[in-house]
């Protein structure tokens, strides 16, 4: 018997590795993804067909705050893997929830971008331009909602089996997720807002 | 009262079941064909079985037997559409032959979307799937699961894009539904709808599937295997699989934009708005050109392995092999605008893609060459695999110099969108991939089923092909040089080119009897499987893994992982004497899962639900999805262990059915 579980323990393990490697990858794709978005912006942005153009909707300071939430949020995700490693359950709990609580609300803050562009007439069919700023922000918040409701998942986990050792591999691949979602947005901020703003 | 219809069922109405008799007889055929078999099914009581054993078994083997299943219906679907479209073409000189122009359209989009996206990439996932695990001394891929969704997206996708027959009418875009006509200004109908979101199920599908043979490749390769001791044909899976990785969400991002366009009015390739119409083509193409070389990469491999096997030598030049293939991989990203040099970027532009163009075609030239130097000198022998890659070089070689003319910027504009284009891929894909898979056809059938193929009809089908398909090409470059374009419906008789659409007509006809004659290959070698069986498992005397183990190999594949340490590793072991180890020790298979089919299945309602605008249905299979995603993945995984005396059994009892 202690044969079978060294086997399956050892086919675990290798598994976990194969994971790890495939989720990367599976970022570099998404990358790719982000990747081709991004040009379609780059290509379209001065597209404004006769509607407004970046600098004139952009509203900086929100979107600092937007950006500033979702790099905490960031971090918060960091100590609670850390913590998880610790195998201190409470903590990593609390993070991981402390986390959720900032991504909901940078989410909610995109919605509310959104909605107030919308009800003013710039929605994505307004032009070019705002078609590619919607699909790329939107396809962005659409991947944190993703992340969110992993989270939730996690915390559902946490709650009902403590840290197994197969749910802190799957919170280091969430963590590997919501890092890269948060490289993405550094991007989006800088060349879609920032430079958006300048121009 | 039509408010609560169209809450219910979007824009499908009974009108949209109305076919013509020609479509709506195909759909009537497809729908009858298809209860044929549930009802076979059912009376043989064989519906837990097929469950138990295919649809939810994640062994690679099942499921790339099914990618093939599914790939050769879908050849006879394609095929259908061929011999309509040089039917039509061979008819309407000067009149309007027996199809409308919609109807033509339709015809030939869904021919090129179903060659290319069903057959050809089914092709390659089946052949994959089948041979990979068994060549790196793998018992499965990476992730098993996965791969068992990946099967069920492209299944959706493929039942998509065949729903037309039933329901409402394809796109008339063409295969790849250039804006502005793809734009619902212009294509107001479901058509397109349907194009995209079959396109986008099974794209998803593959690419999940190259970031598993990515893993499999790189983590599971028998101890000893380095890279450059892998049999070439895993060298140009990885390339291929590394082209899907960077292409395909390419394609996925292209049509999501052109379906938010369709649905939510976004402007990204609209003349209105502000959008661009030659962003939508240089997008698809970023995607569509490496898409070529993801094709036909595995069927060079299917080559590097059918040739050194016949020659009795082994590969002419492995290192220069996988440089080819590595330099292929990376540079077809970077020509893809030669699909489109009249489009007016300017002289530098195209100047660097023909350059590109021509420098492609430096590494395909030398594998050819590799194969040729194979064969020098060799002890050769001619069985229909071998003929497969004679009619292989030579057709790809004169499809490859066309294409090389093209590929000047300057001549192409004389070529752009002739027949001499259409003729020119159809050599390289059907002469490439298409006798590739007909090569590794032969070549690995045996270690699948135990007994080899009738050689002598399996020549006369190469020669039938081979006769047909130069019959079929070879007007209609010299069409295109006479200026016909592609996808003409009719055409002015004093053009004076009925005779060639005859002749091509003809070609096809032929190519018909050498797909009959493959038939009656197989049908015969069942029929008379007694006296070609193999019990060796190693009928060609190969050179690589998949030839250690028993026709077919059991689920476990090997039962001993076996330690690799030359290249060619079952020769060297072979001509060592070698005896394979017995050291069992207890082997770990995934159990059965039916995430892929729950997933395929919801996916395809998914795709039905959009396409139709029936909102609800939309909401319901998304929140399914995700729900039967959290819930699998959620899960503990699900282990059999196979222990060494049942190994021992299993072991045993092979033996004694091959003694």
């Amino acid at each position: 018997m202690s044969d079978l579980i060294r086997v399956v323990d050892a086919e675990q393990a290798t598994r976990n590795e194969r994971k790890a490697l495939g989720f990367w990858i599976y970022i570099m794709t998404d990358c790719v993804l982000f990747a081709t978005l991004f040009a379609t912006y780059a290509v379209l942005h001065g597209n404004v067909f006769g509607g407004p153009a970046g600098k004139d909707i952009f509203n900086l300071p929100f979107v600092l705050a937007e950006t500033l939430i979702l790099l905490t949020s960031s971090f918060t995700m960091g100590l609670a893997t850390i913590m998880a490693a610790k195998g201190n359950r409470h903590q990593a709990y609390t993070w991981l929830a402390a986390t959720f609580i900032l991504g909901f609300s940078f989410l909610m803050m995109e919605i509310s971008e959104f909605g107030s562009l919308i009800i003013d007439g710039n929605g994505p069919s307004r032009s070019a331009f705002l078609s590619s700023f919607f699909t790329l922000v939107g396809t962005h918040g659409l991947h944190i909602t993703v992340g969110l409701l992993w989270i939730l998942v996690m915390l559902w986990r946490f709650y009902k089996h403590g840290l197994k050792k197969q749910d802190l591999h799957r919170l280091s691949l969430l963590a590997l997720f919501w890092h890269f979602l948060d490289v993405i947005w550094i991007f989006i901020f800088t060349i879609v807002y920032l430079m958006g703003s300048l121009s | 009262m039509n408010n609560l219809r169209e809450i219910i069922f979007g824009r499908l109405t009974w009108q949209a079941f109305q076919h013509d008799p020609i479509m709506g007889g195909a759909g009537v055929f497809m729908v009858v064909a298809l209860l044929a078999i549930m009802g076979y099914v059912t009376y043989k009581h064989k519906w837990g079985w097929l469950w138990r054993n295919w649809f939810t078994s994640l062994d690679p083997k099942k499921i790339g037997a099914m990618y093939l299943i599914v790939a050769f219906i879908m050849l006879l679907r394609g095929l259908a559409d061929a011999l309509m479209m040089r039917g039509q073409q061979a008819l309407a000189s000067g009149a309007n032959g027996y199809l409308s122009a919609d109807h033509f359209q339709q015809v030939f989009t869904a021919h090129g979307s179903i060659m290319i996206f069903f057959v050809a990439m089914g092709i390659v996932f089946g052949v994959i799937n089948l041979i990979v695990p068994l060549q790196i001394g793998a018992r499965d891929v990476a992730f098993p699961k996965l791969n068992s969704i990946s099967f069920w997206l492209f299944a959706a996708g493929m039942i998509i894009i065949n729903a037309p027959l039933i329901a409402g009418e394809f796109s008339t875009a063409g295969w790849l539904a250039y804006p502005p006509l793809s734009e619902l200004q212009y294509s107001p109908g479901v058509g397109v709808d349907y194009w995209i979101w079959s396109l986008q199920i099974a794209g998803i599908g593959s690419l999940i599937s190259s970031i598993n043979f990515v893993v499999t490749i790189f983590k599971m390769r028998a101890p000893g295997m380095t890279l450059m001791k892998m049999p070439i044909f895993v060298w140009s899976v990885l390339g291929s699989m590394v082209l899907v990785m960077f292409a395909f969400p390419i394609l996925t991002a292209t049509l999501g934009m052109l379906s938010l366009g369709r649905l939510l009015g976004m402007h990204f390739f609209t003349a209105g708005g502000g959008g661009d119409a030659m962003m939508y083509v240089n997008l698809i193409w970023a995607w569509g050109h490496p898409e070529v070389y993801i094709l036909v990469l595995p069927a060079f491999g299917i080559f590097s392995e059918v040739v050194p096997v016949f020659s009795k030598k082994k590969l002419f030049g492995y290192t220069s092999m996988v440089w080819a293939i590595a330099i292929i991989t990376l540079l077809s990203f970077t020509v893809w605008l030669h699909h489109f040099f009249t489009m007016g970027a300017g002289a530098d532009v195209n100047t660097f893609f023909g350059i590109m163009t021509m420098i492609i075609a430096i590494p395909t030239g030398v594998k050819v060459f590799n194969w040729i130097f194979t064969m020098w000198r060799g002890r050769v022998q001619f069985t229909t695999a071998m003929w497969w890659f004679i009619a292989f070089v030579v057709s790809f070689t004169l499809g490859g110099v066309a294409g090389v003319m093209m590929s000047v910027p300057p001549a192409d504009f004389q070529f752009h969108n002739s027949l001499f284009l259409v003729a020119h891929f159809h050599t390289m894909i059907i002469g490439g991939v298409v006798f590739g898979a007909f090569a590794g056809f032969n070549y690995w059938f045996p270690k699948f089923f135990g007994f080899k193929l009738n050689e002598r009809i399996g020549r006369w089908s190469v020669f039938m092909w081979v006769l047909g398909f130069l019959l079929a090409f070879t007007p209609l470059y010299i069409l295109g040089f006479m200026g016909a374009t592609r996808r003409l419906d009719h055409y002015d008789a004093s053009l004076g080119w009925q005779g060639l659409f005859i002749v091509a007509a003809v070609g096809v006809g032929l190519i018909l009897v050498g797909i009959g004659l493959q038939l009656l290959q197989v049908g015969v070698s069942i029929w008379q499987r007694k006296q070609s069986l193999d019990t060796s498992g190693d009928p060609w005397d190969g050179r690589t893994l998949e030839w250690s183990l028993p026709n077919p190999p059991a689920e476990y594949n090997f039962a001993v992982i076996p330690t690799v340490t030359e290249r060619d590793a079952f020769w060297v072991a072979k001509h060592n004497n070698a005896q394979p180890s017995t050291d069992y020790e207890p082997i770990v298979v995934p159990e059965n899962s039916g995430l892929g089919a729950v997933v395929g299945s919801l996916a395809l309602v998914f795709g039905l639900a959009i396409v139709w605008h029936i909102w609800w249905l939309v909401i319901v299979t998304l929140v399914g999805v995700i729900l039967a995603l959290i819930i699998s993945l959620t899960r503990d995984e699900m282990y059999t262990v196979i222990t060494t005396d049942e190994i021992k059994q299993i072991e045993a009892a092979r033996e004694g059915a091959a003694a």
